[in-house]
């Protein structure tokens, strides 16, 4: 099976911080990680590929040093990275995102073969739109199969697949064809430990690096801000309300008088709640 | 592959700017629609939310308000639209086919993108569930135009645009954004972010009903089974009227217990915020907050959470706001009602006891 997995490297956001004086976010020093939700699509890859022999190729799109991620991703076992770098993709929006890497995802079929399954994350961490997998299925024609609990059954030769679908209310069985573009649900797997040997190999691959004339983008009109039809026309801190909270329990004698305050304070807020608990309570 | 690539619209030629003119083509788009999620019979309630939402919009545009829906069933769609117009919709388009029985991307992406070509809306909105997030992201890419996710407020600037605001990333910052060039401007809200209006039940309304030309045999997707979920245990939370939650201030796995027993005591549900998810020591559909769960609930109790603009856009149309942190310059006591700065994992149990000793005797003396 020919799969292609497409990760994004984001900032790991537990250790994001706004400038408290500027409000802008502080990049600088924030460590990098492979987008979480795209690891479950790369597991799922690399296991297919185990089964079914054929090859797992990662690509992203980013800054030069989105390589990091790429190179990571081949620890794990991926057997190709492709990197789309190029300034005239700065200030993407999803639909010119999804745009590039459709491009991208043709330039590497032209290459190296179509593919049976491109994986996306379930949704970015940074971006968090869950907008870009399904973008990249409608511009190729890809059957959309998003928030995927497992992969029951897949027939290559046949091009068949049966997947599991986390819907609203419950679970979906889906039959449905290949190619497909498919979004992992978290913890339908674990990403492996890679093998030693991978490390080795991934330490010294070559991670293919294309800008957008190798990657066959003529046209820079659907690229980069100039491709983007959203515009961020403000950025600002949320208002804070008049009166900040009211303080309540300073001065008291113990955790009991500071808990009996509040109780106070919170009913006289909120006269029916007492009752309503109260008759709650009582049912129980 | 590149065969089924949806061409773009003439306009997407021109350049996007940070300057609106609205192409030629584009001015005659009017009209806010809401995506009607209908499955098993039901009206998911985030559509009922977006009818509310939206109803603002359109009579600030001085246009019409109107649902979509698409179904299996004729005679349950007419049904539903009689929800929607008492919800607030002008028009309801119905779309009634044995093929749009079950949601499934392909058919539904199909209609919907047939539909805003032919009636050409300004503004859709779609909840941003599962189901709506799977389907928005194909129609905006078909239609290529603009998207934005997740968002906690919608309104109308003075040039007639949709500006759509939601947490950017970085924990503090909203920002808003516009779609200027191109229709229709969409976007999607999340469940219990906007209020749910109170129905009128003598609201009446228009019904158009729409000719869907699908084959089954073009579609390659087929439901072959569902497995519905019984009702599971942490379906309360996004609904109960009193939630409590715990932060990385309760500082271990165990302390998590301290929320859950005040949360019993209360007969209220518990939840905590991401970084607690991402640690493992609550489940993921326990998260509150912009990429977990909205609440509303009539009382909200936060403990040993800092208050990041992504936790207060989910929290935020609590009636009542606790919170307890050790730090009395924490962001969360900008928006909390009541404030306790203190020691969560002292003051927590001793609210439980506190909450438990004067319901008791109230009872008794009730
Ligand atoms: C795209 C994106 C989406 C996100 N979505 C969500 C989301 O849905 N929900 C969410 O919650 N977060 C979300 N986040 C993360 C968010 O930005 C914050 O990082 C997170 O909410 C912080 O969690 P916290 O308040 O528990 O931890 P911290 O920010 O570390 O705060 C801990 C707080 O506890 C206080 N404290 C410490 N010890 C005690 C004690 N003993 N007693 C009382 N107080 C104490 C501290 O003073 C501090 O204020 C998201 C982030 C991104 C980038
Ligand atoms: N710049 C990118 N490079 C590679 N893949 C991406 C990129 N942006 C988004 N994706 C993929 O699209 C998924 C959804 O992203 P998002 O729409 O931003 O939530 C991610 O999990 C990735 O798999």
């Amino acid at each position: 099976m020919r799969i292609f997995v497409c990760i994004k490297q984001v900032p790991d956001s537990a250790q994001i911080r706004v400038h408290p004086v500027t409000n802008t976010i502080m990049r600088q020093g924030v460590p990098t990680i492979i987008n979480p939700y795209d690891l479950f699509g790369l597991e799922e890859a690399l296991r297919l590929r185990d089964r079914f022999g054929g090859e797992v190729t990662v690509m992203t799109m980013g800054p030069p040093m989105a390589s990091d991620s790429l190179r990571k991703a081949l620890t794990y076992g991926a057997d190709r990275a492709v990197l789309l770098t190029d300034r005239f993709f700065a200030g993407s929006d999803t639909l010119a995102t999804s745009y590039a890497l459709a491009n991208l995802i043709q330039k590497a079929s032209d290459n190296w073969g179509k593919p049976d399954i491109v994986f996306c994350g379930k949704q970015t961490i940074d971006g968090d739109t869950a907008q870009v997998g399904p973008g990249i299925a409608r511009r190729l024609g890809l059957t959309q199969l998003t928030y995927v609990s497992s992969i029951d059954a897949i027939d290559p030769s046949h091009g068949t697949i049966t997947v599991r679908r986390r819907a609203d209310h419950g679970v979906q069985v889906l039959q449905s064809r290949l190619p497909a573009m498919i979004t992992m649900m978290e913890g339908s797997n674990e990403i492996r430990r890679g093998r030693i040997e991978d490390a080795l190999r991934a330490a010294s691959a070559e991670v293919v690096q294309w800008n957008a004339a190798a990657a066959g983008i003529t046209d820079l009109g659907h690229c980069g801000l100039r491709g983007s039809p959203t515009v961020v026309k403000k950025v600002f801190a949320p208002p804070s309300r008049e009166e900040k909270a009211t303080l309540v329990g300073e001065g008291a004698a113990n955790p009991t008088a500071v808990a009996n305050d509040l109780i106070t304070q919170i009913f006289a807020r909120q006269p029916v709640l007492e009752g309503d608990l109260m008759h709650a309570a009582a049912r129980h | 592959m590149n065969s089924s690539a949806p061409r773009p619209a003439a306009a997407a030629g021109s350049r996007a700017g940070m300057k609106k003119e609205l192409p030629e083509h584009f001015r005659s788009y009017k009209h806010v629609w809401v995506f009607i999620e209908f499955e098993q019979g039901e009206i998911h309630p985030v559509s009922l939310e977006l009818l509310g939402e939206g109803r603002k919009l359109a009579d600030q545009l001085q246009v019409e308000l109107a649902g979509v829906l698409l179904g299996g069933c004729g005679a349950a769609l007419t049904g539903a639209a009689g929800i929607c117009h008492s919800y607030g919709a002008d028009v309801v388009y119905v779309v009634a086919h044995p093929v749009l029985a079950d949601y499934r991307n392909e058919p539904y992406t199909r209609v919907m993108t047939d539909l805003v070509r032919k009636f050409e809306p300004e503004i859709m909105l779609l909840g941003a569930t599962v189901l709506g997030r799977d389907l928005a992201g194909s129609v905006a890419t078909t239609l290529q135009t603009g998207l934005t996710a997740d968002c906690t407020e919608l309104a109308i600037d003075d040039e007639r645009s949709l500006a759509a605001t939601r947490p950017t990333f970085g924990g503090s910052l909203l920002c808003t954004i516009h779609t200027l060039n191109f229709r229709p401007q969409m976007a999607t809200v999340r469940p219990r972010v906007m209020p749910l209006p109170v129905p009128d039940t003598s609201r009446t309304g228009r019904i158009v009903e729409y000719q869907a030309e699908l084959e089954e045999s073009d579609i390659v997707t087929k439901v072959i089974d569902f497995l519905a979920d019984r009702n599971s245990e942490s379906a309360q939370l996004a609904f109960a009227d009193v939630a409590v939650a715990g932060g990385l201030g309760l500082r271990s796995a165990e302390n998590v217990s301290l929320v859950r027993d005040l949360a019993q005591v209360l007969g209220g549900d518990w939840g905590g915020s991401r970084p607690l998810v991402q640690k493992g020591w609550i489940p993921s559909d326990r998260q509150i907050g912009q990429t977990g769960k909205t609440i509303r609930p009539r009382l909200y109790i936060a403990a040993g959470i800092s208050g990041a603009i992504q936790h207060r856009v989910g929290v935020e149309g609590s009636d009542l706001i606790v919170a307890i942190n050790t730090d009395p310059n924490a962001p969360i006591f900008e928006f909390a009602h009541l404030g306790v700065v203190g020691d969560a994992t002292v003051l927590l149990p001793a609210l439980t006891e506190a909450f438990r000793s004067r319901l008791a005797v109230n009872r008794l003396a009730g």
